[in-house]
């Protein structure tokens, strides 16, 4: 259905379910026990994040994934996307969808000019130059072209800005012909509470939109035609195909998706700051496609979901809640145990995802998709045949082409 | 192609599906309306503590924690009450706030201003926090402040010294009981006229993002009526690490002061290689050469050891002042983690108890109350004297330190407490001036925000 075949129809389906009932799935405990205080992740501003990083590693993936380049500079796209969505709200009004075109259209500019240059080399160098103009763009953006970006202190709508298009009367907060962004209804079911926000599931339909695309670049004889790059650029050139705009077109691609997601970012909080385009930020990105496993479809999206969650949730757990949850036990235990997991939390969030990732790399170089699919065969080879199709995440994964 | 075959089965089930999810909607209900945003319900009431815990600002962040986990402890009546006792409103008992428990929910900033609206966001929507409190820099601080009159909760800054933050970024939901830059020049030109006469050429090297700007134009304008000439003003980037390249020119410039605007590491680092090239021990045109570092905190004095003898800086508030206020305060964190507390850790303290009184005295957690419980409200006992919340930017009005880099006892865990000294307390009347002061204009207050 949709041009996909069924195996890639499935996995699309199962994306859409889990995103669009995200509020619901994200959020298992009770609000006012404290397992949902610590572990619930379903309030609108972290689902906003897991659905754009989603959007952003896609992007990514399509590059790194399919051609092997490693952009070690995508968090400046992001930034410019930011940037780029923020002024059309200054200038214009605070209605999304301006925002949204220039907001690709910029990155996409940017990001011909940018691959122009640094696809000259391929590897290492590559990697080193991308690198470079992302931190040149974020030491400008930082400081030298602070009259536009405002520095330091963030790009922001102050309310004497033109806002030409804006009439009496309109939302103050970015909207959608009038949909606000930040508004939401709340369905409170017992001891649970499911927030579903406008902004979550515009920036969601874009995700899955984004996410189709990225299907239907995979299954392309375009997408084939980067792969056969990865595999071996040399001996393409000697057949006499001609890779460079093929990877140009992957890398503007890629560069527009990340545009994409920086507006949605500024459309869900409309202020943004040069730090979004730090080396740091793009390194978090290579982090989540290869968390969550390089090439594969539905990787790089579990992958930025989880880099997200251990730094929303677990850098929020201190000492305190900690002894909450073992206060049943003597209290020695309580504080032998609460300092062995204190490194972890709070600020130690950076350790638990230096833990993790090097887990990842070293047991499941697949990524967290490798390792769905190895639980995956273990569940297969003991259920029963009659059982073996279940619905869960992990199961759907397994059965997710690699490549 | 796909092929596909619909049975009238089928379309009847997904219809009856699809209608049913679209119907789902209108059994839900909008938001209750309490009044105002995150009204606390149950017997506790939450406040979210946004700090630095990771990076360049992570150990003034940390202090600011402890001084925010002893006030919520003081405020539910453990411990000795701190200043509690010396405040000159006596609306809080030891039972909370409002009779309701206060807990506490923490975040770390990263000092990035994403990083910090996330985490600020969460603690709005997911831990129904009614008041965020922190941070270590102007530019999270404006940030924040942004981000909480959106939403409709109270924002008490942290260690934020920009002009912005209560000039151009001010904002009716978010107040500053931090000094600011431009006072910073005020309270330390009296100072320097006194200590290096009114005839100096002052050489710049100013932190190249928001506050360094402020800070420079504060000090330049300031020490420019007392007839100092500024020669020449270099911006250097932020986290250089290595300032040797900008301080080599200081030398030939004709210039007998140098003045650092760097705050952190930048500081430590350029005060460190100023004095390492030899600076402070020069003569230019008949003078001693001098260095200032306008802004000081326990915690850069710290990592500067020695370098900072007879240097110039300012401070909002130190452990050494001898009022009850300070002395109860000093007292009471001492006890619990054996240290003084900087001037980060006092503000986030004092913010933390004026808001506490406000809501009491106000009798409500509405930020609009709130509001109006703390605009143009004088209080004293909190350890920087007789004090002014002004209605019409949201700044603190108090006497300002002037602090001077002295040799200290020598004891490596009292390095940067005892390594800094009360020079003078610059009254308050000489660091006032009006909202619509140039380095301030531009920004407007709006209306208070109780969102939902």
């Amino acid at each position: 259905m949709l041009g996909l075949n069924s195996r890639d129809f499935k996995l699309f389906a199962i994306v859409v379910v889990m995103t669009l009932a995200a509020p619901i799935l994200l959020n298992p405990f009770p609000v006012d026990s404290a397992l949902g205080q610590s572990f619930n992740a379903g309030y609108p501003a972290l689902m906003q994040r897991f659905v754009i990083f989603g959007l952003l590693a896609i992007g990514f993936n399509i590059l790194f994934g399919l051609t092997g380049y490693l952009s070690f500079g995508h968090a400046a796209f992001l930034g410019v996307g930011s940037y780029a969505a923020v002024w059309m709200f200054k200038l214009l009004s605070y209605n999304i969808i301006p925002a949204m075109i220039l907001s690709v259209v910029v990155a996409g500019l940017f990001s011909v000019v940018i691959g122009y240059v640094c696809l000259r080399r391929s590897g290492i160098y590559f990697s080193i130059l991308t690198l470079a103009f992302a931190q040149m763009s974020y030491a400008l953006a930082y400081s030298v072209l602070s009259p536009i970006t405002n520095g330091e202190t963030g790009l922001q709508v102050y309310s004497d800005d033109p806002q030409v298009l804006m009439s009496q009367g309109d939302p103050i907060v970015p909207h959608l012909f009038g949909l606000e962004m930040n508004s939401s209804v709340t369905w409170k079911l017992g001891g649970w509470e499911f927030i579903f926000q406008n902004g979550y599931y515009l920036a969601a339909v874009f995700m899955i939109a984004g996410f189709y695309l990225s299907i239907r670049i995979f299954r392309s004889p375009f997408g084939l035609m980067l792969r056969a790059i990865k595999s071996n650029q040399t001996r393409m050139s000697y057949t006499g195909m001609n890779t460079k705009p093929y990877m140009l077109a992957a890398f503007v691609i890629s560069g527009c998706y990340a545009g994409l997601a920086g507006g949605l970012l500024s459309a869900m909080d409309p202020l943004t700051g040069a730090e979004r385009m730090f080396w740091t930020a793009s390194g978090e990105i290579v982090v989540m496609a290869i968390l969550g496993g390089v090439g594969t479809l539905i990787g790089p999206v579990l992958g930025a979901g989880l880099i997200k969650y251990l730094e929303n949730i677990v850098s929020k757990i201190n000492d305190t809640i900690l002894h909450n949850w073992f206060a049943f036990m003597p209290d020695w235990l309580d504080n032998l145990l609460v300092a062995i997991i204190h490194p972890f939390i709070g600020k130690g969030w950076h350790l638990s995802l230096g833990v993790l990732f090097m887990a990842v790399v070293i047991f499941l170089p697949g990524g967290l998709v490798q390792g769905g699919q190895k639980l995956g065969g273990l569940f297969r080879r003991r259920a029963k045949p009659a059982e073996t199709e279940t619905d869960s995440v992990v199961e759907a994964n397994s059965k997710t082409p690699a490549e | 192609m796909t092929k596909s075959t619909y049975s009238r089965r089928r379309v009847l089930q997904t219809g009856a599906v699809a209608g049913t999810g679209l119907m789902l909607p209108t059994y839900l209900r909008a938001e209750a309306h309490t009044g105002f945003t995150n009204a606390p319900t149950g017997d506790t009431v939450t406040l979210g503590f946004n700090v630095p815990q990771t990076g360049p600002y992570a150990e003034e962040g940390l202090d600011e924690l402890r001084a925010q986990e002893l006030a919520v402890q003081h405020l539910n009546g453990e411990g000795d009450g701190g200043m509690l006792a010396t405040f000159s409103e006596q609306n809080l008992d030891g039972t909370g706030i409002l009779g309701k428990k206060v807990n506490f929910v923490t975040g770390d900033t990263q000092t990035k201003s994403d990083v910090a609206r996330a985490s600020a966001q969460s603690m709005i929507q997911k831990d129904n926090c009614i008041m965020i409190t922190g941070g270590s820099s102007s530019g999270v601080a404006v940030a924040v402040q942004g981000l909480c009159q959106e939403a409709g909760v109270i924002f008490m800054a942290g260690l934020t010294h920009s002009n912005d933050t209560t000039g151009k970024d001010r904002k009716a939901n978010g107040f500053r009981h931090f000094f600011n830059g431009y006072m910073s020049g005020v309270a330390l030109a009296p100072v320097l006229e006194k200590a290096y006469g009114s005839d100096r050429r002052a050489y710049h090297l100013t932190a190249d993002y928001n506050w360094g700007w402020t800070q420079n134009e504060s000090i330049a304008a300031s020490t420019e009526a007392l007839g100092w000439e500024t020669v020449q003003n270099v911006l250097t980037p932020v986290g250089a690490g290595d300032f040797s390249s900008y301080i080599a020119p200081v030398l030939n410039s004709g210039a007998d002061v140098l003045i650092l605007n760097h705050y952190g590491g930048d500081m430590v680092n350029s005060l460190t290689q100023a004095v390492q090239f030899g600076l402070k021990d020069k003569q230019v045109n008949g003078k001693d050469f001098q260095i200032i570092v306008p802004l000081y905190s326990e915690l850069m004095a710290k990592g500067a050891g020695s370098n900072i003898e007879g240097v110039y800086g300012s401070m909002n508030w130190n452990w050494q002042l001898q009022d009850e206020g300070s002395k109860a305060f000093v007292k009471s964190f001492g006890e619990k983690y054996g240290f003084p507390p900087s001037n980060a850790a006092h503000t986030c303290y004092v913010q933390i108890m004026l808001y506490a009184d406000a809501v009491a005295r106000a009798g409500s957690f509405n930020p609009c109350a709130v509001v109006e419980a703390l605009e143009d409200f004088d209080f004293d006992g909190l350890g920087n004297g007789p004090t002014t919340y002004r209605g019409a930017d949201h700044q603190c009005f108090k006497d300002v330190l002037v602090m001077e880099g002295v040799a200290g006892s020598g004891n490596a865990n009292m390095m940067g407490y005892d390594t800094l000294s009360i020079v003078e307390v610059t009254p308050r009347a000489q660091v006032e001036y009006e909202p619509d002061h140039p380095m301030f204009a531009g920004g407007s207050l709006g209306e208070c925000n109780p969102g939902a």
